[in-house]
């Protein structure tokens, strides 16, 4: 049985007991467990269960690298699935559950997958689709679906209680990793000067050194460790990190780092994660090694588990997964592993090493201690279900014909090793393969490069390929040393700290076992555990034609889990080689892509949630709006009051009475959002002739002028009333969304093509708050507020004028968007709201009523005004919208004139904008096609035109709109069909609406209203 | 009536986010934004003259006492001042430019933008939570200025001492920007990286 | 994530704190030229694997315009100049040219 072991456990206090629940049952743990230990300290082996075939899984891993106990944690808001049981540190109140279960974890539905699995072959999910469908929909899917997917999502109502955060770091150096070659870079790095910093993505430091013993300079490796963080922490230089892994390294040296901050400790105050942001001139990735698994047929039955994971399970948490062990090894580090369970009192039953002539030094210390070592020899096959029973051995090269059955509770295998190098390959730095390690290593000569096009990432230790203790330290040492000289220290002569241990014999690469297996066993030999791919469905992938790596990959789904195949890489690769006869290095290695292992959701979110998910821009009178009854609508990220909705109001009520408040007698717009861009200098006139279709240098001071503004591409890209304040000075107004990028247009043209211009410009926005004073009364409110003469003669259409209004510092401009009378007055922001306060209490004799964007939108239309966005959407040109009138035909050039002239611009069969008015009074759908006879080449319908903008018009009492519609202009009177919302070609005259071709001014087209 | 009667009111109403690290609004504050040829004593020296103090450098706040120069952009200077001074200030500025010949173009721009003080230890390590600037003292020391981003706006950050720092974002996002910087203050208090 | 240092402040900015403008030096071409230099002007990029010349507006900062030769491949930035010049500068040629000897700029 899997137990604690008496005595041993680095990391667990024993003097201390928690509790925690796993699938609701209550168990005891130690503080310093992971859920893992703990799990097998409570013989809890069958933790999970696999993807596709549910077939029982255990604990394989004592890492990151962990495929099968993938648990939930957490209830509620805090519930999060998919978490490794491995990496989680357990606190007293754990809650866990198994996953990827149904009914329950010991009863299994989906095991019938397993049954099946001859029909879920590789490429099955591709396959499927050939089957028939109905016999998908009825009979397989509802089950299959039921038992499909990898852990549960939490519940869609559920927000998650815990707060994220970023941080941005700069240094020279970072060194992700803190085993002994991170400790030693890092320490090597910043004692030379450089700005470090080294972050570890678990709770303890110094990596497996004291778990694979050996001296450094004469210290068992925990002491030295121990001195390594005291020099390192008297290092001001130097900073470390715990519980931060390294997840991602991108273009010119900017690093993910991950930080679990309170997941081990629930309650504390602060963020639970961080997403570290670093910018580094030099990283060291220091990042280690993991063991490979051994192909064998049954190496996915809870018990057998990586023969380094056992030994970390022994020595760091007391702990051991079985009382009798069967170790199985191409390599001599495995019988560390063998020595560690001895040592522990724990019966290693036997030792079966592949290799003819078995291993060195290391054998034979665990001979002497009488424990049986079978040379030659392999795993034919595990048998037991959910729990290993019996390891059947058979002779290593052969197809598996059993020699002996050896009763035992647990398999320690050990694959070797195959060095980190995912972030060393995330920004392209290449890999050669190493044949007497039988592994992929950073090639020095292909490394990922920064902004100056040199190296910028620098392997160090294990994930340098350099695995035993003395080349490790050696590998560190220059690794520090090159990095400090690259980010321009000085590095004197340092001696790296002499690493000892015992001598290994060299391994023999084994990727299939036994090497000439029957397909009866490699269809049970498992590649990648977490989504159930096989020794045999490789091989069948590469009989089938799929020969590339990543072809192979995503066939098989080989390395496509949330592990990325960490442990199922380098074995899948050797067996795809192998079958298609190609050395390994020739098929290569499949792409590594961040993060290096799951990171958070709200990590990445950091702060941008809730109300800070975006930036929401108000209005000096926002907080008017809110307080009465606004319904707000998104523009750009302003939010203007769509309408403002009195108790017992619908929307549409509300909108009606706005308008027809305004057009009665006052109405009063928040016009804050709309951009003002000041355009000054001696070629200020000459610029805006080139920015505007039509002339604006000839406009007189105190005039306004309505402007088009076109890009060079001839489309319409933004509107507005451009003010002349003064003989070298215009203020260009712009729509609310285009303030930003009309500016950024405006100083593209300054500064990159007529930079010798002499103009300066200021997007001066949000300087002013700005409210439209609309309708019949809005003069007399002007006169009533006092200070300025707004009279028709004083300040006729389309002028301006400056001075105090109401004691307000105003500009009143006297244009209108809505055909009323109207004034525009700008007053400065942070008076706004005072100002706005005082136009609805001088106004109140009159009604004054406040109006939002829809009232705005509808008055404009009825006036047969465009609108940017509504009428344009980047392909439509001003003539489309018989704007020509704002064309000049004066001017030699302006932006857009050239592809004016393009042919298809000046083409008549262009969509010209007209007025439409319902047939039976009805409101058409934005966006409704004008449908035409005939069908065109996809055999769809004809279409002649479409509605840009459509509205309820309360002053007209009927469904209005504006289209664009062929030869448009030249079709008054004429009525069209238009397609509804829910449109059928087989049911036309339920789902089409009718409605004349009118002009779009279908209100006061003298302009009668505004001319007073 | 020639002058207002009515007080100016910054769009947090003067909010304060106390802790360990407060976040507080500053007020209403006068700003003239001055774009020209920042190599032109012709332009120099008139801004010079009415802030009170040398031309700032390159990414530098120069001046004290309210009256400051602070480096916007190599053609454009933000000068503090008390509120309500530039209605009169800008326009006789720009006046004299105009008189002189001198290509410039002054605004006052007190109302655009809002001026966010933070204040307290671990000030830096606020900061740096929100902007991918380098935020360290070596690289942006008291007296130094940079504009960048917080979090998704734009903001000016300025040092003024090791304590406190200054953050100008625009009006629109000041509700925005001080519960990001009041976030920001409160997360991990006790986190200290530089 | 990419670094520039923008040429008009000096500040080493953030990919963030910039916003992309296309490829640089183009020649405008405007009322009176041929459909095909029009067409060339308005359409036809180079999209070059390995050196590209682009613009780059320092957004989130002075606010200015730059470009930059930048390797599309290798993401090597070979420097960054004034928008105002007609092509890169001598000491961006060489840089360029070290790595990808006899580099011309495109036409
Ligand atoms: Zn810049």
């Amino acid at each position: 049985m899997s137990t604690r072991l008496a005595k041993g456990g680095r990391f667990v206090d024993r003097s201390s007991k928690i509790r925690f629940t796993f699938d609701g049952v209550s168990m005891n743990a130690h503080p310093g467990d992971t859920l893992a230990s703990a799990l097998l300290a409570n013989d809890r082996l069958l933790v999970g269960r696999s993807f596709k075939y549910h077939r029982p899984r255990g604990v394989v891993a004592s890492g990151a690298e962990e495929p099968n106990a993938l648990v939930g944690l957490g209830t509620g808001p805090r519930f999060e699935p998919n978490q490794r049981a491995t990496t989680t540190e357990l606190f007293d109140g754990l809650t866990a559950e198994s996953q990827n279960r149904w009914p329950s974890l010991e009863q299994d539905v989906g095991a019938v997958n397993a049954a099946l699995s001859r029909f879920l072959p590789a490429g099955f999910y591709y396959k499927t689709f050939l089957w028939p469908r109905a016999f998908w929909k009825h009979l397989y899917e509802p089950v299959i679906r039921r038992a499909a997917g990898l852990g549960k999502a939490p519940h869609p109502e559920s927000r998650d209680s815990d707060s994220y955060e970023h941080f941005h770091a700069h240094v020279d150096v970072l060194v992700v990793g803190g085993g002994v070659a991170g400790l030693l870079a890092a320490k090597v790095a910043a004692e030379a000067g450089a700005q470090v910093l080294l972050i570890e993505q678990s709770a303890h430091w110094g990596g497996r050194a004291p778990v694979d013993g050996g001296t450094i300079d004469g210290m068992t490796p925990e002491a030295w460790v121990e001195q390594t963080l005291a020099e390192l922490d008297a290092l001001p230089n130097l900073r470390r990190v715990a519980r931060c892994m390294g997840a991602a390294v991108q273009d010119h040296g900017y690093v993910l780092g991950y930080e679990r901050l309170t997941d081990h400790a629930p309650g504390t105050i602060g963020p639970r994660h961080r997403l570290w942001r670093i910018r580094a001139g030099q990283i060291i990735t220091a990042t280690g090694a993991i063991e490979r698994p051994l192909s064998f047929a049954g190496n996915d039955v809870p018990g057998v588990m990586l023969a380094s994971a056992m030994r970390d399970y022994v020595v760091n948490y007391g702990v051991t997964p079985g009382q009798k062990v069967v170790l199985v090894t191409n390599n001599d580090d495995g019988y560390r592993t063998a020595l560690a369970l001895h040592e522990a009192g724990v019966d290693v039953v036997r030792v079966l090493d592949a290799r003819p002539m078995g291993g060195g030094k290391l054998m034979e210390q665990l001979r002497e201690q009488g424990i049986r070592v079978d040379p030659g020899r392999a795993i034919a096959k595990v048998s037991g279900g959910k729990r290993v029973a019996t390891v059947h051995s058979c002779l290593a090269d052969g197809e598996g014909n059993v020699l002996e059955d050896i009763a035992c509770d647990a398999v320690a295998m050990s694959g070797g090793w195959s060095p980190v190098v995912h972030l060393w390959s995330h920004c392209g730095g290449k890999l050669r393969w190493d044949e007497a390690g039988a592994f992929f290593r950073p090639d020095p000569e292909r490394p990922p490069t920064g902004a100056d096009g040199l190296p910028m990432v620098i392997p160090a230790g294990a994930a340098n390929g350099e695995l035993t203790l003395r080349n490790a330290l050696e590998d560190a040492v220059i690794a520090g040393k090159n990095a400090a000289l690259k980010v321009g220290r000085e590095v004197g002569e340092i001696v790296a700290p002499f690493g000892e241990e015992v001598a290994e014999a060299a391994l023999m690469p084994l990727w299939i076992v036994p090497t000439k297996a029957t397909p009866d066993l490699r269809m049970k030999a498992f590649l990648d555990y977490q989504n159930d791919v096989k020794v045999a469905d490789l091989q069948l992938a590469a009989r089938e034609g799929y020969e590339s790596v990543e072809h192979a990959k995503r066939y098989t789904t080989l390395g496509m889990a949330t592990d990325q195949g960490k442990l199922s890489n380098i074995n899948g690769l050797a067996v795809l080689s192998d079958t298609l006869g190609e050395a390994i290095p020739q098929v290569g290695t499949t792409t590594f892509r961040p993060p290096y292992t799951p990171i958070s959701f709200g990590a990445i979110t950091g702060e941008a949630r809730g109300e800070l998910f975006q930036p929401l821009r108000r209005t000096p009178m926002d907080a008017w709006h809110d307080a009465n009854g606004a319904e707000w609508e998104p523009v750009g990220h302003w939010r203007r009051p769509y309408c403002y909705r009195r108790p017992g109001e619908s929307t549409e009520m509300a909108v009606n009475r706005e308008i027809l408040a305004t057009r009665q007698s006052l109405g009063l717009l928040d016009a804050s959002t709309l951009g003002k861009i000041v355009v000054k200098g001696p070629d200020a006139g000459k610029f805006l002739d080139m920015l505007y279709t039509n002339m604006m240098s000839t406009l007189p001071v105190g005039k306004c002028r309505y402007g088009l503004m076109c890009s060079e591409n001839g489309f319409l890209m933004d509107d507005g009333v451009v003010v002349r304040l003064a003989e070298d000075t215009w203020l260009c107004h712009t729509t609310t969304g285009g303030a930003d990028h009309i500016h950024a247009h405006m100083e593209d043209w300054l500064q990159c093509e007529w930079f010798d211009w002499r103009v300066y410009t200021a997007n001066i926005t949000e300087q002013y708050a700005q409210v439209a004073v609309v309708g019949p009364e809005a003069r007399i409110l002007l006169e009533k507020l006092g200070g300025m003469d707004v009279s028709k003669e004083a300040l006729p259409f389309m002028t301006w004028a400056e001075g105090t209004l109401g004691g307000f510092p105003a500009r009143v401009f006297r244009i209108s968007f809505s055909g009323e009378l109207s004034y525009e007055v700008a007053v400065p922001a942070h008076l706004g709201r005072e100002f706005w306060g005082r136009l609805l209490e001088l106004g109140a004799e009159w009604d004054v009523t406040p109006y939002g964007t829809e009232a705005l939108h509808v008055m404009r239309a009825e006036k047969g005004f465009i609108m940017i966005g509504d009428e344009t959407d980047g392909t439509v040109i001003p003539q489309d919208l018989n704007l020509g009138w704002a064309i000049s035909k004066k001017k030699e050039d302006f932006l857009g004139k050239r592809a004016q002239a393009r042919v298809n611009m000046a083409d008549p069969k262009r969509w010209k904008l007209v007025g439409l008015e319902t047939s039976d009074g009805g409101v058409l759908p934005t966006g409704a096609l004008a449908i035409a006879p005939g069908k065109n080449a996809n055999g769809q319908r004809n279409t002649q035109g479409r509605v840009t903008s459509s509205y309820f018009s309360p002053t007209l009492g009927r469904g209005i709109a504006m289209a664009l519609v062929l030869d448009g202009p030249q079709r008054m009177g004429e009525e069209l069909t238009f397609t509804t919302d829910d449109y059928d070609p087989a049911d036309e005259s339920k789902t089409t609406l009718r409605a004349t071709i009118v002009s779009p001014v279908l209100y006061d087209p003298e302009g009668a209203r505004n001319d007073v | 009536m020639s002058e207002t009667s009515y007080e100016p009111v910054t769009p947090l109403l003067g909010a304060i986010s106390e802790g360990a690290l407060s976040v507080r609004d500053a007020g209403p504050t006068g700003m003239i934004a001055v774009r020209g040829d920042l190599t032109d004593p012709g332009f120099t020296g008139p801004v010079s003259a009415l802030a009170g103090c040398a031309l700032p450098g390159v990414w530098r706040a120069s001046g004290h006492g309210g009256r400051e120069l602070l480096w916007m952009a190599p053609d454009e200077l933000l000068l503090l001042m008390p509120y309500g001074e530039p209605r009169l200030a800008a326009p006789t500025l720009q006046a004299e430019f105009d008189r002189q010949g001198v290509h410039a173009l002054v605004h006052d721009v007190s109302d655009m933008r809002v001026r966010l003080i933070v204040e307290g230890t671990h000030m830096r390590e606020a900061l740096a939570r929100l902007t991918p600037a380098d935020v360290s003292p070596a690289a942006l020391p008291p007296g130094s200025l940079r504009r960048t981003r917080i979090a998704q706006v734009a903001a000016a950050l300025r040092i003024v001492s090791e304590e406190q720092a200054e953050v100008l974002c625009f009006r629109s996002v000041a509700d925005y920007a001080f519960r990001l910087l009041g976030g920001a203050a409160r997360n991990a208090p006790d986190f200290e990286y530089f | 994530m990419l670094t520039l240092t923008c040429p008009c402040c000096g500040l080493e900015a953030a990919e963030i704190e910039l916003a992309p403008g296309g490829e640089a030096h183009l020649v405008r071409f405007g009322p009176g030229s041929s459909d095909a230099e029009f067409e060339d002007y308005l359409f036809n990029r180079q999209a070059a694997k390995g050196p590209v010349l682009e613009r780059w507006r320092h957004a989130y900062g002075c606010g200015k315009w730059f470009l930059a030769a930048r390797d599309s491949v290798t993401m090597e930035v070979y420097g960054t100049y004034s928008a105002r010049l007609p092509q890169p500068p001598e000491e961006v040629l060489t840089r360029i040219r070290a790595r990808h000897p006899g580099w011309q700029v495109p036409a």
